[in-house]
């Protein structure tokens, strides 16, 4: 009579309830790294800024005057590029378009673009890494190999010469720089990693009731790692942030607006010669790349140490 | 050992012929024939031109043009430089890269020298205050805007305070005639620094039979200060005293920038290694005899973590690489990287490809010192 009493929870449910409760757990180490939730703040702040855009865009901003790319103030001809006052809170560039207006719409293809880079790095060095652990052999040697090779160029050299092979725009750099790094370093790290993984014992056991190859990788190896490979996003997303901004920096690129494109402007004008006296033209882009860059290894140091027990508290 | 660093160099060989394989085949991927490049340029004939594709090999398949450019490499026969119309490339080359070495010598070796003793006392002072401002200054300097640092290290050094000139590699009026090239003043510099290193390191061989740790201590540092003296006497009395002195003057600023940059990453490696160093039982036992906290610190646990940190730091050579291109180019320093970036902008390629190919023998040849360091530092290595 009292076994019908018990009543059956759902799997789903459980686990629901463990996923959370590890989260719960693992925000709590991530809040104690104090460094990490200072990243989190700034990319917030960020995740605002790119949201204001559009809004003040509809409200109060006439696009005419600021639009990131076309605007022009009429009202101020012959004084661009312009201190800042409360018509423009960064004052304008040389041509004559409103800086925050440039900072804050650049937001969004700077997170496309790191994201979307740092996806593809951190699936191409999830799957060899688990590939080379598991079957070790002349695989892993290839790739290896590869490694070295990839961690030997200078990366921003090799781009700088494949830009006049190819086209680069923003998807394509992310691209490019995306399969680049992941064969780099990265699969190194993430292949040691899935070793300490491939000679735990449910690995054998999974092998012995008769699991394939790709089932062990895709359910038990590639879980194991995934924390670690979600750390080295973070640091994928400020190199290619980083990358991105040196080579717009120097025109390089066929990108309408980023960071690294206004100090190119300011500085292809010549307003960089003068460091102090056009300080609005550098500083804000300057700053935006830096805090970004910033804020995104902050979080992955943070991530470091919930991922690496040894380096928590003891 | 020594089969060791056999082994390691035979790997390396093999990595730069790939590294060779992937350079030329980029630029075999270059649209159209790059001796057609500055055509229009009355200073090159067309004569050169047609020297210039046989000297490479341009004429024959893509296999020849291959072999053609692997022997040239190792000859150091790499064409003519289109920009500076009658010089070599490997004269260009010659000239360059021994201020991109020096640059990054000097520069890592204070980042490293910076970060180290950073890196083990935040680690032994984890979760203080003094913990988290470091870590994050370290952070912000590891992942800041190149150019950014650039300008505002230009604005406050040589704009507001005036003390240094804003870039270049020399002042000109000062070398209006000067008795010998500012090369050959250049690479005796390049030996003075590479001597009183050397005496750094001899230093601890020379000392090592000195039994007692103070007076061992003392002989070091009596012997590098010697030497300093010795190097600064000789240059004062050598009569190019003050152009030696306008080139380091010079130098002061992108090197600033470039340890700036780089003693984050040598610090945040050694607190991270650092952090699990002092959880070894042997750190408890070291503290547990009574030892004061500063040789656990630096004897027991900052010498067993320095090995994974150096072994990171070659993970991170291609990107100080990569950074000393914009370095160079910010502080108008005539190095590998501005000359490449120089190279690619205005399409010339034989010395974009030469300056590519040699800063991949650069970092090989870092990688293989660091290897051969390790070797030496690992105890457990013992081939």
């Amino acid at each position: 009579m009292v076994s019908e009493k018990v009543k059956i929870e759902p799997l789903w449910k459980i686990r629901l309830r463990l996923s959370f409760q590890s989260l719960c757990r693992n925000w709590a180490l991530f809040w104690e790294s104090r460094i990490g939730p200072l990243g989190l703040g700034i990319i917030l702040f960020f995740v605002l800024l790119m949201i204001a855009h559009p809004i003040l865009m509809a409200t109060v901003w006439d696009p005419r005057v600021y639009d990131p790319i076309m605007g022009f103030d009429r009202a101020l001809v012959g004084r661009h590029p312009a201190p800042p006052s409360w018509a423009h809170p960064l004052g304008t560039d040389p041509i004559g378009r409103d800086i925050l207006s440039q900072l804050m719409w650049s937001t969004r293809s700077e997170f496309a673009l790191g994201v979307t880079s740092a996806l593809i790095t951190v699936v191409i060095g999830t799957l060899i890494g688990a590939i080379c652990a598991y079957f070790g052999g002349i695989i892993d040697t290839i790739f290896m190999r590869l490694a070295d090779l990839v961690m030997l160029f200078p990366f921003i050299a090799l781009l700088m010469v494949l830009r006049s092979v190819i086209h680069l725009d923003l998807w394509r750099l992310a691209l490019v720089m995306g399969i680049l790094s992941g064969f780099g370093g990265i699969t190194i790290t993430l292949k040691a990693q899935a070793l300490t993984v491939k000679v735990k014992p449910y690995i054998e056991a999974a092998k012995v009731a008769g699991g394939s190859a790709f089932h062990i990788i895709r359910h038990h190896i590639i879980p194991n790692i995934m924390p670690l490979s979600f750390l080295y996003m973070m640091f994928n997303v400020t190199g290619a942030v980083f990358t991105e901004a040196v080579l717009s920096y120097f025109g390089l690129l066929d990108i309408r607006m980023s960071w690294g494109i206004m100090i190119h402007t300011a500085e292809s004008a010549g307003y960089l010669g003068a460091f102090g006296q056009y300080w609005w033209l550098w500083a804000p882009p300057g700053a935006a790349i830096t805090l970004l860059c910033f804020a995104f290894y902050l979080v992955g140091r943070g991530l470091d140490t919930v991922v690496n027990p040894r380096l928590r508290k003891r | 050992m020594l089969r060791y660093i056999g082994w390691r160099i035979a790997q390396i060989f093999v990595t730069f012929f790939l590294f060779l394989t992937v350079v030329f085949l980029l630029f075999q991927a270059m649209p159209g024939d790059y001796t057609k490049q500055f055509i229009m340029n009355p200073r090159i004939p067309p004569e050169a031109r047609q020297a210039l594709a046989e000297r490479l090999g341009l004429t024959g398949s893509v296999w020849d043009q291959y072999i053609h450019y692997v022997r040239n490499v190792f000859t150091g026969n790499l064409g003519v430089s289109f920009q500076y119309y009658p010089r070599e490339v490997w004269d260009v080359i010659k000239e360059r890269l021994p201020r991109t070495a020096v640059l990054f010598l000097v520069a890592d070796l204070l980042a490293f020298a910076l970060g180290y003793p950073l890196g083990k006392y935040i680690a032994w002072r984890r979760g203080r205050i003094s913990d988290y401002v470091v870590t994050v200054t370290g952070v912000l300097f590891y992942t800041i805007f190149t150019p950014l640092l650039a300008i505002i290290l230009l604005f406050v050094f040589s704009n507001v305070l005036g003390w240094f000139r804003s870039g270049g590699f020399l002042t000109p009026s000062l070398w209006l005639r000067p008795p010998v090239s500012p090369q050959t003043v250049f690479l005796l510099l390049t030996a003075t620094i590479c001597g009183l290193l050397g005496l750094w390191g001899g230093s601890y061989f020379l000392t090592r039979r000195i039994g007692h740790p103070r007076p061992r201590t003392w002989a070091r540092r009596g012997l590098l200060v010697l030497g300093l003296g010795v190097a600064v006497i000789a240059w004062w009395y050598s009569g190019i005293g003050k152009y030696a002195w306008d080139i380091v003057w010079h130098m002061f600023l992108p090197v600033l920038a470039v340890t700036l940059i780089s003693f984050g990453g040598t610090m945040l490696l050694m607190r991270d290694s650092m952090l699990e160093v002092i959880r070894e039982d042997y750190i408890v036992t070291a503290k547990a005899k009574g030892l004061p906290e500063k040789v656990v610190r630096d004897k027991h646990a900052a010498r067993t973590a320095l090995l994974p940190t150096i072994t990171n730091f070659t993970i991170g050579l291609g990107f100080i690489v990569s950074g000393g291109i914009v370095t160079e180019t910010m502080f108008s320093w005539k190095g590998m990287g501005l000359t490449y970036l120089e190279a690619v902008l205005q399409q010339d390629f034989p010395l974009a490809m030469g300056c590519l190919t040699f800063t991949g023998i650069l970092v090989l040849l870092l990688h293989l010192v660091v290897d051969v360091l390790y070797a030496f530092l690992d105890p457990r290595i013992s081939y």
